[in-house]
């Protein structure tokens, strides 16, 4: 449990979070929650929870990932906020 | 200042969680898109189940499966070897139960598309403003 | 909306920064989470179930029931988003586009002359097409046998490694999803129908909840798998191994069609004809 890495990928996650709710264009904010899926699997795996990254890996980085893609490709693409 | 930084120190990881809570929270509140919102509700269960798997953290243990194999004879299994392995099962319903919440609330999403146009929080209310008087 | 939101958001979070500052200290043995019930589940579950994944056996066996429940919720996402998008009246679009394989020439018909031109040479493509791509097409029929195959060895191994129902399901759904993304919908339709899928979603349920049955049939209580020793010939720690795994198969079941039938009514928004 090393504290120099659980500390460089809790900040990535923090930085994961805050830019999905933040850019303008809704495909990037669903490959951008793509990737705090993952970060937040990595960050499990480093606890010691295996089961629970091995579950967000394949849910949160894969199939929800495409779901809000497919979404997406059915409503609009650009928002104003 | 010695007894700050030591309860900062031991409590750091903690505080970034709750920060994650605190960022999908906002989004929930004060982003007008609907997919926004859909995004800040899962960065907030996926905050909360990091604040349960910390909990069950412990201080040179293993992950929790047992030693098992050819060459080794079954020792006693001690407790305090092996991490918590409690909240990783009430955790992994929780992913389960995210991923259903988002498959409905993004069905709910392309539905209200369809019929508004918009998926913009308040266009759709100045859409069901321009409604409702009429209907009364 | 944004300064009472930032109000809350600050209230909310300094409360429970002040509630952190009662918690035991990170990764302490003696922590209340670890003391009342868990020490008997890491020290017990090998012995009584010969199950070494901890988390797995206490998922599947000491907490039965609310795995039980769990995939009952998945079940009912499923039809949840079965009811609310799905239209079945076919409403036929006033042209067809189709590609001509051998050339790769796409062809628009307005109104469209039935028979439909569907021989082998003329594949039908979605309305929005995209150009014919051959490094994706061959890349991912590489790889959706073998992600099928990493899935059901994910499912098998949940007792000796980190794995177990819900991901091998997951991981299985995904492998259609990927066919039906690289491919066309309707050739992934063509393979894997909505009615298969929707029966599958039951069938899994059905499997994980005939096992407690079967236990109650034998006379003990429900979802108790040492009752099923006197079906499979063995002693009651190897029926509980086994009935673990029946578990895991039907947990496995269920979640792969509600993946596949999501991804189905998410992409063609209910119609279940052309999508991503």
């Amino acid at each position: 449990m090393i504290w120099q890495i659980e500390f460089v990928v809790l900040l990535m996650v923090l930085i994961c979070g805050i830019g999905a709710i933040t850019v303008k264009d809704l495909l990037g904010a669903a490959i951008l929650f793509g990737a705090y899926s993952f970060m937040m699997c990595l960050l499990w795996a480093i606890m010691g929870a295996v089961d629970v990254a091995f579950t967000e890996a394949s849910v949160g980085a894969g199939v929800s990932t495409v779901l809000f893609v497919a979404a997406v490709f059915r409503t609009s693409r650009r928002t104003s906020d | 200042m010695n007894a700050l930084l030591t309860l900062i120190v031991s409590r750091a990881n903690y505080w970034m969680t709750i920060a994650l809570m605190m960022v999908g929270l906002y989004a929930m509140i004060a982003r007008k898109n609907l997919v926004k919102k859909i995004i800040g509700m899962n960065i907030l269960q996926t905050a909360v189940i990091l604040f349960f798997i910390s909990i069950g953290a412990k201080k040179d243990a293993t992950i929790p499966i047992v030693r098992h194999g050819a060459g080794i004879h079954n020792h006693a299994v001690q407790a305090a070897d092996y991490i918590n392995p409690l909240p990783h099962v009430l955790m992994l319903t929780a992913i389960v139960v995210a991923v259903s919440t988002l498959g409905v609330a993004l069905a709910l999403a392309i539905r209200i598309f369809q019929q508004y146009q918009t998926l913009e929080e308040d266009e759709i209310l100045a859409q069901l403003q321009d409604k409702a008087p009429g209907k009364e | 909306m944004k300064t009472p939101a930032i109000l809350i958001v600050f209230v909310f979070g300094s409360l429970l920064v002040l509630s952190t500052l009662d918690f035991p200290p990170w990764g302490d043995p003696a922590a209340p989470a670890s003391v009342h019930v868990s020490p008997h589940y890491i020290e017990q579950a090998m012995a009584e179930t010969s199950v070494p994944n901890i988390v797995t056996a206490v998922l599947a066996d000491y907490r039965g029931y609310d795995t039980l429940f769990e995939t009952i919720v998945i079940f009912t996402a499923g039809v949840a988003c079965l009811f609310l998008l799905r239209i079945f009246r076919r409403i036929e679009p006033e042209s067809r586009m189709y590609r001509h394989i051998p050339t790769g020439i796409t062809l628009r018909i307005t109104k469209p002359v039935s028979p439909p031109l569907e021989t082998a040479e003329f594949e039908r493509i979605d309305l929005m097409w995209v150009p014919y791509d051959l490094v994706v097409k061959t890349a991912c029929r590489l790889i959706v046998p073998f992600s099928q195959l990493f899935a059901l060895y994910v499912i098998a191994h949940g007792h000796h490694s980190p794995g177990g129902g819900f991901q091998g399901g997951v991981i299985l759904g995904a492998s259609i999803i990927l066919y039906a993304i690289s491919n066309n919908m309707r050739a992934s339709l063509v393979r894997f129908n909505e009615k298969l899928a929707v029966l599958l979603c039951g069938l899994g349920v059905l499997i994980y909840a005939g096992t407690g049955a079967a236990a109650i049939l034998l006379g003990a209580n429900y979802l108790d798998y040492g009752a099923l020793s006197e079906i499979l010939g063995a002693d009651a720690i190897a029926a509980r191994s086994f009935g673990i795994l029946m578990v895991e198969i039907g947990v496995g079941i269920t979640v792969m069609a509600v993946m596949v039938h999501l991804y189905y009514s998410l992409a063609s928004a209910g119609r279940h004809d052309e999508g991503l």
